[in-house]
């Protein structure tokens, strides 16, 4: 347990003490509310769908959460660079508990960043319309952190340098990210692309935030929540799994 | 009896057709202090990686304790504690911090934790700087830290992969003399690898000589020098493989000559 304890806690220091990580994550969240809410809000009302900030909020709250959580994830590749990562790997501790203690660490950081912005989202107009149901959102938030943070450590486990890190930005978490849902409602989209964000598992992330913050939900609240731990125990054991057979 | 703690066998590493480490077989026995002594490239960190279980060999066998580290990783990861050649810190913590997660890693007890904290904060002069994030010290510093952490828990054996290089004498030492304490004290193993021959000939119990993942002799400092018929160990070296331990002072020849070589295996 303490050596669970001292690896989230580490994750939680180099995060508050990095402060421009915390602006970076913060501005980019905040930008695409203030810029998409602002820009396509007349559009979407035109079309009928209703308030766009409403609507946008949870998917930007979600964004903020894996953008975040994959970094953490991915920092083990830093780690690897800089060498910290062997100072752990021939510790006399289970592999195991080091991917528990760093995933933690990764998704308690994520889960807060979602917070914030959900309070800065808050000031842009955002209104939760089910107060009562915010402790489920919560649990979505720390799912969609976990199941992150997972993806990105499987990910950084089995590459080598950093050139591999922009490569995952741009070919996983981007179209993660724009075919999830996030910034547009998922009815009515064509065949194709509506099969894709049916895979893809932060759709349900995205769905399960809307239906408690907002009460819409495309896939149904019980859908999304039984998806997202099914794919996050998943995610865990093959991100454990590969990081036990890192290679230095 | 067993007082054989590390045994190798016919050890090899092939990295994409380099042969990094060549069939080499050596044993140590334990309560020894052990040199590792070879040019740069020679193999002597990967052996290492390969004993620390951080590497899969390609082939041969190795035994840490009664124990494989290819087999049974975890075994063998509570019988060492290492001091790597290259920085392992971690730069956004403090020089405290660092050891703290350290004792935690390696569950050395809280009441002790403190006070051997202190202690090797104060052999390394770092203990004024404690409160200071790794980040901003100089190379020497972080390396003295680096060494400090190692030696924070006592395992039963110790590798140290170049622990002294870039250190002024003073230091080397005072952390020498440690190091030796342990030994003497707990009966802690020392396998060590180092580009100062004069560090080795004074420390070392028995030593081994690789060159391009091959082992050339091992002995006593005595014997290696009485074999080669050298003054010095430093000379007994040269003899041993055509040139000087350290880079610096090997000539651009050699390191052609040394490519060429291990271009042709
Ligand atoms: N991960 C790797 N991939 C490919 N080649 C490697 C790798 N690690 C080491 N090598 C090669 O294996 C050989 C032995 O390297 P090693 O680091 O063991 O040498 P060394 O004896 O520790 O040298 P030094 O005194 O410079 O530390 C070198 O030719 C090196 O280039
Ligand atoms: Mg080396």
């Amino acid at each position: 347990m303490k050596v669970i304890y001292i690896l989230w806690l580490r994750q939680l220091k180099r995060y508050i003490r990095s402060k421009a990580r915390i602006i970076g994550s913060l501005g980019q969240p905040l930008l695409f509310l203030v810029a998409l809410g602002f820009g396509f809000g007349p559009i979407f009302q035109k079309a009928g769908q209703g308030n766009y900030i409403q609507f946008l909020a949870p998917g930007i709250i979600a964004m903020s959460i894996i953008f975040t959580a994959m970094f953490s994830g991915i920092e083990i590749i830093w780690d690897r660079q800089f060498g910290f990562l062997k100072e752990t790997l021939v510790a006399p501790v289970s592999r195991l508990k080091i991917m528990v203690g760093r995933t933690l660490g990764g998704a308690t950081v994520a889960v807060l960043q979602g917070i914030v912005v959900l309070l800065i989202s808050l000031i842009a107009g955002f209104r939760p319309t089910n107060i009562p149901m915010i402790p489920l959102a919560l649990v979505f938030m720390i799912l969609v952190a976990i199941l992150f943070t997972a993806i990105g450590t499987a990910i950084a486990s089995l590459l080598d340098d950093m050139q591999g890190f922009h490569l995952i930005m741009t070919f996983v978490v981007m179209p993660v990210f724009f075919l999830s849902g996030a910034l547009f409602p998922l009815d009515g989209l064509p065949r194709g692309v509506s099969i894709v964000a049916s895979m893809n598992p932060l759709s349900y992330g995205v769905d399960g935030l809307r239906g408690t913050l907002i009460g819409v939900a495309h896939f149904g609240l019980a859908t999304d929540l039984a998806v997202l731990i099914a794919v996050t125990a998943a995610f865990v054991a093959i991100g454990s799994y590969l990081f036990s057979k890192i290679q230095i | 009896m067993d007082k054989e703690i590390i045994t190798v066998k016919d050890l090899t590493k092939t990295f994409n057709g380099l042969t990094a480490v060549d069939h080499i077989s050596f044993s140590v026995q334990k309560t020894e202090i052990f040199g590792f002594l070879g040019p740069n490239g020679a193999g002597k960190s990967t052996t290492i990686k390969m004993l620390t279980t951080l590497l899969q060999p390609t082939s041969g066998s190795m035994l840490m304790n009664g124990h494989d580290p290819a087999e049974d990783p975890h075994k063998v990861r509570q019988t060492f504690g290492i001091v790597f050649q290259d920085p392992s810190l971690d730069d956004e913590l403090t020089a405290y911090e660092n050891m703290e997660f350290h004792c935690i890693l390696y569950n050395v007890p809280k009441t002790i934790r403190r006070k051997r904290i202190e202690q090797l904060l104060k052999i390394v002069e770092l203990w004024d700087r404690r409160k200071d994030l790794v980040k901003k010290f100089s190379g020497g510093m972080k390396r003295r830290l680096e060494i400090a952490r190692g030696l924070l828990h006592h395992p039963k054996i110790l590798f140290l992969d170049e622990p002294t290089l870039g250190l002024d004498p003073q230091t080397r030492n005072l952390i020498w003399l440690h190091i030796k304490e342990l030994n003497k004290k707990e009966g802690i193993t020392v396998f060590f690898t180092t580009h100062y021959m004069e560090e080795a000939e004074r420390v070392a119990q028995r030593i081994a000589i690789i060159d391009h993942g091959r082992i050339l002799t091992q002995g006593t400092p005595k014997q290696l020098k009485e074999k080669t018929r050298s003054q010095s160990l430093e000379d007994a070296f040269i003899k041993l493989t055509g040139r000087a331990i350290r880079e610096e002072e090997a000539t651009s020849t050699d390191r052609m000559r040394m490519r060429r070589r291990l271009f042709r295996r």
